[in-house]
């Protein structure tokens, strides 16, 4: 049992964190804070999950969005998809385990993963539209967003989605608003079996430690901690009865990083292109200062009005 | 247009007789049709080039703010493409590869310093203006391609996160190939005196065409006047 974070006072209280502690500013440099703040995290451990949908009930709660209501077509994720109003969807798997022959039902809770090294923030050319903040949490500012779509590229795990009503890019916030002011996020706290917890990074880590023996005592050899380090680490993790193989998970990505071609993009292009295109323009002023311009001479105009007075007589 | 065999030397193009001679070199509609394109252009650079790199958002504020570049562009694109597609249906039979281009590329050491008599006469349009036409066709048809693809106000649904990745990449680096396409295409015109009146006016002098696009001034003086008005009264 992971105690949960006890309620706050009901009495007003300032931000526990805010501009001041930015590490990262999408299309635009900050300094970043000479002090850390302690690293936060989300600890989702699927094998305590029974699917009940309560953080999908608390996510929208919390954040006052309103799926829209779907068509039931014989699955059990609802909605379909994570959509701009639905930040977080418990995905199901059914998968049958080659060692034992059972099948096992896998429910993992979909949503932004607060990367160490976010590829959506990467992707961001509007300035500070996608912020990360000291403790970890990776948040759009949705005044800032332009909803161009190219955080939906920058990220590895397909989680940002574009509302077509204010056009804007919506994912899931680490419920940054409830930790600034000491409480832990709203899927956490109406989590019934504290399959969700939360607390700084280290706590979690240690927290998953004592999951992951319970959990290979019990057979699971593989259990593990999904922390993916091609991303720099993660600020929402993972226990997994299969940390080998992740993708059974209704495809949570092994070994993540940022695509490469988004690298290539927001890197090398970036810069060469602009060197393209400024050697261009330097090379043709250059050319006009050596060579001064071309002109038509007197014999030329001359030659041209032999040319058509020999039609004309 | 293209079904008149003569028109070799240009839809519209004459010569007239004078001190100094005058030649038609585009017509009206050529000429607004080229506007457009430079006019769409010159936005959908700027437009664009704010969201290739933090340091040109600032470009955004011409447009609005970067909501509207990301609602605009893709627009400013399609408007594009068909005043390309105008410019393309008209030019693309005189922009066809010929002997003398081979040439005139080898020499390009005497282009780039003015030794025009030491080159060979030259059509209506010269290797240069031909790489222009050619490398802009190809490239606005990428363009317009990977930018359908990122266009996910209407299009996200119908490809995968991957293609759109590809597609991002591709049409930055078309776009920046496009633009440096332009930059010569423009710096040509300023180096070159007397070619901007031929888009602005539609016409240039007779030493112009003497000196640059000899082979296209002699067609034009050989043209039969007579076929020449039959053509005016028809048009």
């Amino acid at each position: 049992m992971f105690p949960p974070v006890p309620n706050p006072s009901t009495a007003p209280q300032s931000p526990k964190f805010g501009e001041q502690d930015l590490m990262r500013r999408s299309a635009s440099n900050v300094t970043p804070p000479a002090q850390r703040q302690t690293e936060v995290a989300k600890l989702i451990d699927v094998s305590k999950c029974i699917g009940c949908k309560a953080c999908q009930a608390a996510c929208i709660e919390w954040n006052d969005t309103h799926p829209e209501i779907e068509e039931n077509v014989g699955v059990f994720e609802n909605p379909h998809d994570l959509t701009p109003d639905m930040f977080t969807l418990m995905r199901f798997t059914e998968w049958e385990n080659p060692e034992t022959n059972n099948l096992e039902w896998l429910i993992r809770k979909d949503g932004c993963m607060h990367c160490e090294d976010p590829g959506c923030l990467k992707a961001c050319p509007a300035p500070g539209a996608i912020v990360q903040y000291s403790n970890g949490i990776v948040d759009f500012v949705h005044e800032n967003c332009i909803g161009c779509g190219y955080c939906v590229k920058g990220c590895p795990f397909n989680i940002p989605r574009i509302s077509q009503v204010d056009h804007t890019a919506y994912k899931c916030t680490l419920c940054s608003d409830r930790i600034a002011v000491g409480q832990g996020p709203a899927c956490a706290k109406a989590c019934p079996t504290q399959a969700i917890v939360y607390g700084t990074k280290e706590e979690m880590k240690k927290h998953a430690e004592g999951r992951i023996t319970d959990l290979k005592s019990r057979g699971f050899a593989n259990a593990g901690l999904y922390d993916p380090p091609g991303v720099g680490g993660t600020h929402v993790m993972y226990v997994l009865h299969h940390a080998d193989k992740p993708e059974i998970y209704a495809g949570l990505p092994n070994n993540p990083t940022i695509s490469p071609i988004v690298e290539a993009w927001k890197g090398m292009t970036k810069y060469a292109g602009l060197a393209v295109m400024g050697v261009a323009a330097v090379t043709g002023f250059l050319h006009y200062m050596v060579n001064g311009p071309n002109r038509v001479t007197e014999e030329d105009e001359e030659a041209a009005e032999r040319l058509t007075g020999d039609r004309s007589s | 247009m293209s079904t008149n065999t003569e028109s070799d030397a240009g839809k519209g193009n004459r010569v007239h007789a004078g001190k100094p001679v005058m030649v038609d070199r585009y017509t009206g509609g050529a000429r607004i049709n080229h506007w457009i394109t430079a006019g769409s252009l010159v936005l959908l650079a700027l437009s664009g080039l704010s969201l290739f790199h933090p340091r040109l958002f600032f470009l955004s504020a011409l447009f609005g703010g970067g909501q509207l570049v990301r609602a605009i562009h893709p627009w400013i694109g399609v408007v594009l493409f068909f005043s390309f597609l105008g410019l393309f249906l008209r030019f693309w039979k005189l922009n066809l590869w010929k002997r003398e281009d081979g040439t005139w590329l080898a020499r390009v050491r005497d282009v780039l310093t003015a030794h025009d008599e030491r080159l060979p006469e030259i059509g209506k349009y010269n290797a240069g203006q031909k790489l222009v036409f050619w490398s802009m066709s190809v490239l606005i048809i990428v363009l317009i391609t990977s930018g359908i693809v990122i266009w996910d106000e209407y299009f996200a649904a119908y490809t995968t996160i991957e293609q759109k990745r590809w597609a991002v990449l591709i049409h930055s680096i078309a776009a920046i190939l496009a633009i440096s396409v332009w930059i010569t295409h423009v710096y040509a015109a300023i180096w070159v005196k007397g070619t901007i009146r031929g888009m602005v006016r539609g016409s240039v002098t007779g030493g112009w065409a003497w000196r640059y696009h000899r082979k296209w001034l002699r067609e034009l003086v050989a043209k039969p006047p007579a076929e020449d008005e039959k053509r005016t009264a028809a048009e």
